[in-house]
């Protein structure tokens, strides 16, 4: 019999068994949206990982002190010894290598914000005026920091604060007092909402001399530095590194962390994530494999008199083996088929319900769910189709 | 031209030995008209089925048309049952799901005769056996005789050159059963050997030579 015949023929069959065909293209289904939208999810994850670590900013290196005791770590203690503090000195050094675009030297600390008899306690950045294009920041009224204005008693107000202590919206140039200094309001910034964890819209902003005298330090929390261009950032990081140990006495008593290493762990968890997850959704495609095998081998029970009638006309073993393949192959190939359209469905609806993720299936998962959806659908098949090529002919006729 | 020579077939039931064909030897000629009486259990079907290469002898030698058929691989007989031996059985043994003329075109779709030649020669056939207005019913939606003229018009599609029938009409009534059998007789003038295994004695005379069996044995073979 030829391929088309076979084919034509087990369709034939597949639609005419009609509860039985829809139970296993439904329990395939079932499998491969599995996998489909539950890829999707992880996958969706990665990318708001991913997407919230961008908007920190680009080619962002962070400097802090203290030295990282294992590569990739979080910084702690150097063995016997405290770590030197970060100074503005070493940030305004930093500034003059040559792979260095920009830098924001940061220090952060609590202080009570009073305006117009309101009182509250804010967090408080101090920094200077290149914090704004490292962080891809945005204003909504006024000015950020101006050049050369470390001297200068601005402030820079998150949003919500600013609607807080001026309601009629008109904050930029009023004055307010943070600690026992007096500021003068240079600007709003535009709304960001939450950036890992931070949110910047409960925030205010000061010159970083400001802020040293407000918290009485003279080291740095972090120094922001922004490299020249995506291949600049691991030579800016070993320039760093290098110029703050001549700096530094010899000790290599801080940690360079760039922006990038930390989104590959990230991307590799969430990646390894994903691959677990969708390893469990084809588990279940594995259970709708052994559903298609029992119903093919009570198929081939109850069809026993057919392949003897078949025999006996003539059809060798291999197109009864090949007939049976060709039903498993429809039931899968309709469940994938179904179940990738069922998963894409259910990967918009996530979409729609939670619009900050981003949760496209990824093409391999598509791809491999049915795949998977095929795989098993064929191997499930193998045993009862070789089962009923091998039925002696007489007692098959005879239905037994 | 069918040559059987001290043909056995034994089957073992736990430690029980049935001999259902003992010592058969029999040659039947192209284009005779043979039946086969006996009581049951006498061995009529398992000689049939035999000859029509769905069973194997456990001794003896089978030559079909000249070749030596006894030590053929089933694919090999499969291939000589599709070219050679049309079937018909009592039980008409149509498939469900399938239509009359699906159900006739069947042996031309496992020979591989190409979709326009297989419509004609399946259009043709359901002229010859009166199914033009049955062609695109199912099995459960035709009478006995219709079911039994569709398994007839599907054994003879490949023009096999002889027909074995197994009690063909042991579900049909007595009129048309001698109908079915007049039908098969027709195909016996076309040149067809035809072999018929029944119980009806009328039916049985009516071929040109009887063959009487008991205990797995020939008793009588008359022309
Ligand atoms: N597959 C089988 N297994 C065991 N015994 C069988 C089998 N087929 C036939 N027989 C036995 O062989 C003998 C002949 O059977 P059969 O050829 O069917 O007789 P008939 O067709 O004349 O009624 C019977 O005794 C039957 O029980
Ligand atoms: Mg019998």
């Amino acid at each position: 019999m030829n391929l088309r015949d076979t084919l034509t023929l087990s369709l034939t069959t597949v639609a005419s068994y009609r509860t039985r065909s829809l139970l296993i293209v439904l329990a395939m289904a079932l499998g491969v949206a599995a996998v489909v939208v539950l890829t999707a999810l992880g996958e969706g994850a990665r990318r708001y990982v991913v997407g919230q670590f961008s908007s920190l900013g680009t080619n962002l290196l962070i400097v802090l002190p203290g030295r990282a005791e294992t590569a990739g770590g979080f910084p702690g203690a150097a063995l016997g010894q405290t770590p030197r503090d970060l100074t503005l000195e070493d940030a305004r050094f930093i500034g003059q290598l040559p792979q260095v675009r920009r830098l924001a030297p940061l220090n952060v600390g609590v202080a009570e914000l009073t305006a117009g008899g309101r009182l509250r306690e804010v967090t408080v950045l101090g920094s200077n005026a290149e914090l704004l294009p490292i962080r891809h920041m945005k204003l909504s009224q006024g000015s950020f920091l101006a050049h050369g204005s470390e001297r200068s008693a601005q402030i820079v107000l998150g949003s919500v604060l600013a609607r807080e202590f001026f309601p009629d919206g008109r904050a930029v140039g009023q004055r307010v007092r943070l600690g026992d200094s007096r500021f003068l309001v240079s600007g709003v910034l535009a709304v960001q909402g939450e950036s890992m964890g931070f949110n910047s819209d409960e925030i205010a902003i000061i010159p970083i001399d400001y802020a040293q005298e407000l918290f009485n330090t003279e080291s740095l929390f972090r120094i922001l530095v922004e490299a020249k261009s995506r291949t600049a950032i691991e030579p800016a990081k070993a320039a760093i590194s290098h110029a703050l140990k001549l700096r530094h006495d010899g000790e290599e008593d801080v940690t360079v962390i760039t922006q990038d290493a930390v989104l590959a762990t990230f991307d590799r968890i969430l990646t390894a994530l994903t691959l677990a997850v969708a390893g469990i959704a084809a588990i279940s495609l594995a259970v709708a494999g052994i559903l298609v095998m029992n119903v093919m081998l009570v198929a081939v029970a109850q069809r026993t008199a057919e392949i003897g009638l078949l025999k006996a006309i003539g059809a060798p073993a291999a197109d009864i083996r090949r007939l049976f393949f060709a039903e498993a192959l429809w039931l899968s190939l309709a469940g994938g088929v179904i179940g990738f359209a069922l998963g894409h469905f259910g990967a918009w609806m996530v979409r729609l319900a939670y619009p900050l993720l981003p949760a496209w299936p990824p093409a391999w998962a598509s791809v491999a769910g049915v795949a998977t959806a095929l795989v098993t659908g064929i191997a499930a098949s193998l045993l009862p189709a070789s089962r009923a090529a091998r039925l002696d002919p007489v007692l098959a006729l005879s239905g037994k | 031209m069918i040559r059987l020579a001290a043909i056995t077939r034994v089957f073992r039931m736990g430690d029980q030995e049935v001999r259902a064909l003992n010592g058969i030897s029999l040659d039947i000629a192209s284009g005779e008209y043979v039946s086969i009486m006996g009581p049951s259990g006498s061995g009529k079907s398992t000689l049939l089925n035999v000859i029509g290469l769905l069973d194997r002898s456990d001794s003896g030698r089978y030559e079909l048309d000249g070749t030596d058929v006894t030590g053929l691989s089933e694919n090999e007989r499969a291939r000589v049952r599709r070219e050679k031996i049309g079937f018909v059985f009592q039980s008409f043994h149509l498939v469900p799901r399938l239509t009359a003329a699906e159900n006739i075109e069947l042996p031309l779709m496992l020979e591989g005769v190409a979709p326009a030649e297989r419509k004609t020669r399946v259009d043709a056939a359901l002229d010859a056996f009166d199914l033009r207005d049955r062609a695109f019913h199912r099995p459960a939606e035709l009478s006995g005789g219709q079911r039994q003229r569709v398994a007839i018009a599907r054994a003879t599609i490949l023009r096999p050159t002889a027909l074995l029938a197994d009690e063909p009409t042991g579900n049909l009534d007595h009129r048309i059963g001698a109908e079915v059998v007049a039908l098969l007789e027709g195909l016996h003038h076309g040149g067809t050997t035809l072999i018929i295994v029944t119980h009806d004695r009328e039916l049985g005379a009516r071929a040109h030579r009887h063959i009487a069996m008991r205990d797995g044995e020939i008793v009588a073979d008359e022309t």
